[in-house]
Order: C-alpha cells, then sequence, then structure tokens
C-alpha cells in the first residue's frame, strides 16, 4: 500500500523527524486561507505547491511550485489542483490532482537521499543515505555507486548508534548537524520497523542554510500483509489512487491487474496466471488482464471473474486455465457453466481445466449445451484464445 | 534417493485440528506420509484424522514423545512466524510453512533465527515438499507425480509447479523431489540451497527450476551452477514475461521495481550460465527430455 507525501510526513513528524511542513487543501475555495496558514504559521512568505499523487516525478512533470509570493501561490495552487499530471510513473494517461499540499519554502544548503528498504539478497533491511540527493538514485546507483553509504540492520537488534554514525559520516555532516542527523536516522528506523514499511523514501533530506536537517519529501510502501495490525495505516489508504475495477475485485478476494490487451484470462495461481500471459503473448495475443482466482475456483468465484474480466470492454476472448490441485475440476466445470449461462455471454470463452477429475470436467462442458471451446493443453488453450480474439474461430 | 524427505521422515502438522490442516494432513496421510502427531496448544491429549494422530501442545513434546524431526505448518499468517520459531527452538530439522500472508518484518526476524538454530525452512507461502511415491509434505496434488524418477523440481509457484510435474509426468519423466520454495520477498531456502543437494543427490540427472519476476534469487542460482561447475543439465522458465513494472503479480516477492528483477533478464542471465530456457511454459517437460537424451 502507498500513502500520499503529506501523509508520510505527518508519520515522520509523529516519531519526531522534523520535517517541511504544511497543510493539505482538496477544495481551491480553501486556497487563499490555507496559504496565508502557511505563510503566518511558517514565517515564510515563500510557500511550495505540490501536487498529491501516488507516483514519483512530480516536480519535472510541472506538479511542484515554488510560489516567491501569496499571488504566484493562489496560481500555482489553481493551476496544479485538478491538472491531468503526467510523469514517468503515472503512463501516458497521467493522474488527476485532487489534492494540493501547501508548505513552506525552506533556505536549502545541500540536498541528500535517504533510504531504507528491504534487501532481499541479504534477508535483512537496509538503510543507504547519499550525498546525491534530489536526483533518481537508480541513476546514482549507476554512475556512482561509492557515493551511496549502506548498513544492513540486524533485525533482532535494529538499528546501533555505530550505524546511524557510519551514516552521518557518509553524509560528511559535521557538529550539531551531524548530532541532528544521527537522531533523525535512529528515529526514521523506528518509524519504518513500527509501521511495517517496506520502503521509506526521502528525496531530499536537506540542510538548511540555517543548519536545521529536514525532511523535504516522504515516500512510503507498506506490506500488505502486515496490514492486519497497523490500523492507522490502513486508514491512509486513498481509494482515487487505485484502479475501480481492481478494488472491486479485491473485494471478491480475487486478484486483479488490468492490462492493455484484448485476451482476458481467469486463472487459479499467481504463477500459472503470469505464465498464461506469457504463452498468450507468444501465440501472437496480448493479454488484457492478470486475474488469480486463487486455490479455491467455485461457481461464485468464476462468475465473479467474469464480471470483472468483461468489465474490460477491450476484451474480446477469454482463457480459463485451471490446473485443479485441491480444487476439484469437476467442479470447476459447473461453474464455468452455470456462469456463461447466467451471464449471457458474447464473447468466446476457452476452457483449460487439468488435474484432478479432468475427465469429468470435459464430458459436463461438452454435454453442457453453452458455447465453451474446450483446450486439452496449456499450448492448445493459447492457440485457440488467441484465434478466437481475432474472430479466427468462435 | 531423494532430498530433504523420504519415507523415514516423522512429520508433525502444526495446526492439524484446523479446518485446512485436517484437510491436508487427511491427504498427506493418504498419500502415505509418515504423520507421527499434531500440534494445536490447548488440544494435547486429544487425537486427530480419525484417531490415527495423537495432539501435542507444543512441538517440543511432539518431538520428545515422538521422534518427530519434519513439520508443517497450517496455522494463519499472523501466528506463522511464532510456528516456525516454535519448531526451530524445538530441535525440528526441516520446517514447512504453507502460510500466505506472513509479514515481512516477521519474517526477517524469523530467518535470522532459524539460520542460527540449523533449521530448515521451506516456505513460507509455498506448496511444500513432495517425494514422489514415499513422502507428501504439502498441499500439492499427490497423483500427478511419478515415483522413481531422475528429475528434481525447484519452483517459486504452486499450481504452475503443477503444470511442470504434469508435463514431466505425461512424458514418463518421474522426479526425486519437488519443492516449493514459496512467492514471499523473504524465504527460508533458496534455489541454490536445493540446487547443492540435488548436486550430491545420485538418483536425481535434471533439475527444473521455475522462476519469476522480482529479486535476484535466479540470477544469483546462475551465478552459483558456474561457479561450482553443477554438470546435471538444468530446465528453466521465468513467469512474468508480460507483467508490468512496479505491479505485484499476486505473489508479495513477485514485483518488477526500480527496473530490477524482469523476466528478460533473468532469462539472459540463466541463458549465459548454459541453462536450458524455455519461452513457452508449455515446454518444460519436452525441454527436459532433450536436455536428459543428449547427457
Amino acid at each position: 500500500m502507498k500513502i500520499h507525501e503529506y501523509q508520510g510526513k505527518q508519520l515522520l513528524k509523529q516519531f519526531g523527524v522534523p520535517i517541511q511542513d504544511g497543510y493539505i487543501i482538496e477544495n481551491i475555495n480553501d486556497a487563499e486561507q490555507t496559504i496565508r496558514k502557511v505563510q503566518e504559521e511558517f514565517d515564510s512568505s515563500a510557500v511550495i505547491v505540490k501536487a498529491q499523487i501516488h507516483a514519483g516525478g512530480r516536480g519535472k512533470g510541472g506538479g511542484v511550485k515554488y510560489s516567491p509570493d501569496f499571488d504566484s501561490a493562489m496560481t500555482n495552487a489553481k493551476n496544479i489542483l485538478g491538472m491531468n499530471l503526467v510523469t514517468h510513473q503515472t503512463g501516458p494517461n497521467g493522474k488527476d490532482v485532487q489534492k494540493v499540499y501547501i508548505t513552506q519554502a525552506l533556505d536549502i544548503e545541500k540536498e541528500y537521499y535517504v533510504a531504507i528498504t528491504l534487501d532481499r539478497s541479504t534477508g535483512m533491511d537496509v538503510f543507504m543515505v547519499s550525498t546525491e540527493g534530489g536526483v533518481e538514485i537508480e541513476k546514482v546507483a549507476e554512475e556512482t555507486p561509492e557515493k551511496i553509504v549502506k548498513e544492513w540492520i540486524d533485525p533482532l537488534v535494529g538499528i546501533k548508534s555505530f550505524q546511524a554514525q557510519k551514516l552521518a559520516y557518509g553524509l560528511e555532516l559535521t557538529g550539531q548537524a551531524f548530532k541532528d542527523a544521527v537522531k533523525i536516522f535512529n528515529q526514521i528506523y523506528k518509524c519504518y520497523s513500527e509501521t511495517d514499511a517496506s520502503l521509506v523514501e526521502i528525496n531530499p533530506l536537506v540542510l538548511t542554510e540555517q543548519g536545521n536537517v529536514v525532511a523535504l519529501d516522504a515516500k512510503f510502501n507498506f506490506d500488505d500483509n502486515a496490514l492486519f495490525r497497523q490500523k492507522n495505516i490502513t486508514e491512509m489508504r486513498d481509494l482515487s489512487e487505485e484502479d475501480t475495477t481492481e478494488i472491486e475485485a479485491g473485494k471478491y478476494n480475487l486478484n486483479y491487474i488490468k492490462l492493455d490487451g484484448n485476451v482476458g484470462c481467469m486463472v487459479n495461481g499467481a504463477g500459472l496466471a503470469m505464465a498464461t500471459m506469457d504463452i498468450i503473448k507468444l501465440f501472437g495475443g496480448e493479454p488484457a488482464n492478470f486475474l488469480d482466482v486463487g486455490g479455491t475456483a467455485s461457481a461464485e468465484t468464476v462468475k465473479n471473474g467474469f464480471r470483472i474480466i468483461l468489465s474490460d470492454e477491450n476484451v474480446k476472448a477469454v482463457l480459463i486455465n485451471i490446473f485443479g490441485g485441491i480444487v476439484r475440476c469437476d467442479r470447476v466445470a459447473n461453474g464455468v457453466v452455470e456462469a456463461v449461462k447466467e451471464l449471457h455471454l458474447s464473447v468466446p470463452v476457452v476452457v483449460r481445466l487439468e488435474g484432478t477429475n479432468a475427465e469429468e470436467a470435459k464430458k459436463i462442458l461438452a454435454q453442457s449445451g453453452v458455447s465453451i471451446i474446450p483446450a486439452d493443453s496449456m499450448r492448445d488453450a493459447a492457440e485457440k484464445v488467441v484465434k478466437s480474439s481475432k474472430g479466427e474461430i468462435s | 534417493m531423494s532430498i530433504l524427505i523420504n519415507k523415514d521422515s516423522k512429520v508433525v502438522v502444526q495446526g492439524i485440528t484446523g479446518s485446512e490442516g485436517t484437510f491436508h494432513a487427511t491427504q498427506m496421510l493418504k498419500y502415505g506420509t509418515n504423520i507421527v502427531a499434531g500440534v494445536t496448544p490447548g488440544k494435547g491429549g486429544q487425537t486427530a484424522l480419525g484417531g490415527y494422530v495423537p495432539v501435542f501442545n507444543s512441538v517440543e513434546d511432539a518431538k520428545i514423545e515422538k521422534d518427530a524431526n519434519v513439520s508443517i505448518i497450517f496455522v494463519p499468517p499472523a501466528f506463522a512466524a511464532d510456528a516456525i520459531i516454535e519448531s526451530a527452538y524445538a530441535g525440528i530439522e526441516l520446517v514447512v510453512c504453507v502460510s500466505e500472508g506472513v509479514p515481512v518484518q516477521d519474517m526477517v526476524k524469523v530467518k535470522r533465527i532459524i539460520d542460527e538454530k540449523g533449521t530448515r525452512l521451506i516456505g513460507p507461502n509455498c506448496p511444500g515438499i513432495i517425494t514422489p511415491g514415499e513422502c507428501k509434505l504439502g498441499i500439492m496434488p499427490g497423483f500427478i507425480h511419478k515415483p522413481f524418477g531422475n528429475v528434481g523440481v525447484i519452483s517459486r509457484s504452486g499450481t504452475l509447479t503443477y503444470e511442470a510435474v504434469h508435463q514431466l509426468t505425461e512424458l514418463g519423466i518421474g522426479q526425486t523431489t519437488c519443492i516449493g520454495i514459496g512467492g514471499d520477498p523473504i524465504i527460508g531456502t533458496t534455489f541454490i540451497d536445493l540446487l547443492n543437494l540435488f548436486k550430491n543427490d545420485s538418483k536425481t540427472e535434471g533439475v527444473v527450476l521455475i522462476g519469476e519476476i522480482g529479486g535476484s534469487a535466479e540470477e544469483e542460482a546462475s551465478q552459483w551452477i558456474v561457479d561450482n561447475n553443477f554438470d546435471k543439465p538444468v530446465v528453466a522458465f521465468i513467469a512474468g514475461q508480460t507483467a508490468p513494472p512496479g505491479r505485484r503479480m499476486g505473489h508479495a516477492g513477485a514485483i518488477i521495481s526500480g527496473g530490477k528483477g524482469t523476466a528478460s533478464d533473468k532469462m539472459k542471465t540463466l541463458k549465459l550460465a548454459g541453462i536450458h530456457v524455455c519461452e513457452s511454459p508449455a515446454d518444460i517437460g519436452k525441454t527436459m527430455e532433450k536436455a536428459l537424451k543428449d547427457l
């Protein structure tokens, strides 16, 4: 799960990390009052107007504007709120900006990169800092990897002072700023582990001309598996940032991801679902979605799966690929027949059932009287569904 | 021969009286798995699976009373870390955790502890292990496997593993041991650990390796294969060639992040290590058949 910058900063603030502070607006009528409030409360005539969407690259896309005075802040707020913001992470369709964050402006001396994330190879969390802040860290990692300082955290003891100090030395900090940074690093780790985050990225963390160390941005990802014990985090979820069909699928416990093609697919198991998409592509088709119906493909699940897949108007044919282990293929077959009858499907449906009771399942499909294209193997199924999607068989 | 488990493995089922535990333990028992005990705290002294299996309050009791050396866990994800650590403390050698949805922060701690205790963990979020004809320790359909074989299977997936095994069996190729290592970002046992075991298993003549997008486990396995002169043919398939970046494809660990962990990169690296990489999931069995003939 992802959250917005302003939510991430509030979390950091709760853990005692100094942030570039501000207030959020969702309605342009609140802009005047909010800008004045930020100017007064943080004693800063200049403010920053920042679009809040779940994607990076907001500045380059024109969603973050330095505003030296009230009038320019008003103009920028009007322009950004409601704009369609396109960045390298949003895709070409961009995202509509529904929230704008008005923050204090700071006099920046130096920008740093700070992040904690899971290092899958070592099975430990890694704390990374770099003097090259404010730019894409992937680029730094590629071109000047020596400029990224890393410390791996032992999960049984947490971050130790010498590690936080090593990171602060890595940023070439001295005096009070060094001491502050050490404290901040400890707190960021605390925030990361106590909220079950899978990523905290502050890019940039800045040293101000006044010598303060402040978080200018905040990006958080959370472990979906841990949300059951993170009520406060779950409440921050912004459904308007997510695909409506994917939200709908989630209600039925279906794992659905929309893609750009026209061959819908319904599969049990994530690996087989990905492999099914891959083989559709190999046979010259384009998958319309990823859909894992999980271990129990009942009639109800199959029906819901059809509803979700067919809500995408691009879909020209559907492939059902079920490998029955725990789930019996004859039951799935009955479910498919029932669903096809009830939903009056207008697109061709290719069905491949393998595993437990596969033979009975084939009989059920053949004798059902509904128009289903049976397939024997993954190859056969992929070939048939791609042809169907092109109108070559039906 | 086989790796990890065989007909002599003495299995304890953690969560045996839950609905998942009861269902799958029954299937395992029917397959011939030597289940010696079950554990459900508070139900010690009872029996499970129609009176066949004694239930204990703790894994430690099951170990003391029944000499259990292998455990399988069917508990809700919030309690999975606890169950794994309990087995590790009780001195169980091999633990399979089927549970899906275990928090990552739990797993990073678990991993440190099992490494220290010398316990081998398979999973979580996995179908388990099977040595066909001898011991089924998981939720896979037993009948698709062919005993007394010569091919080992290691996979990050569940049903896709069944697909691969089914293809092998259809071609008359039996399996030594098949292991689903799990689809989570942090798992107990990696491709490398198991390749190392298959290396020393005289019956295993080839290995099927099924990976997917996300992380770098396949790349690390490629490197290991080169560095250790692993000379048995390896056939690989990587799921997710059409997966969009930045999206979690069902498995918590199946995500391309920051341009890293793509299927095409993994396939390239595997090919460079001399591994037979299948473009199509339908070709896994055939490719292994050919690789074995060429030996």
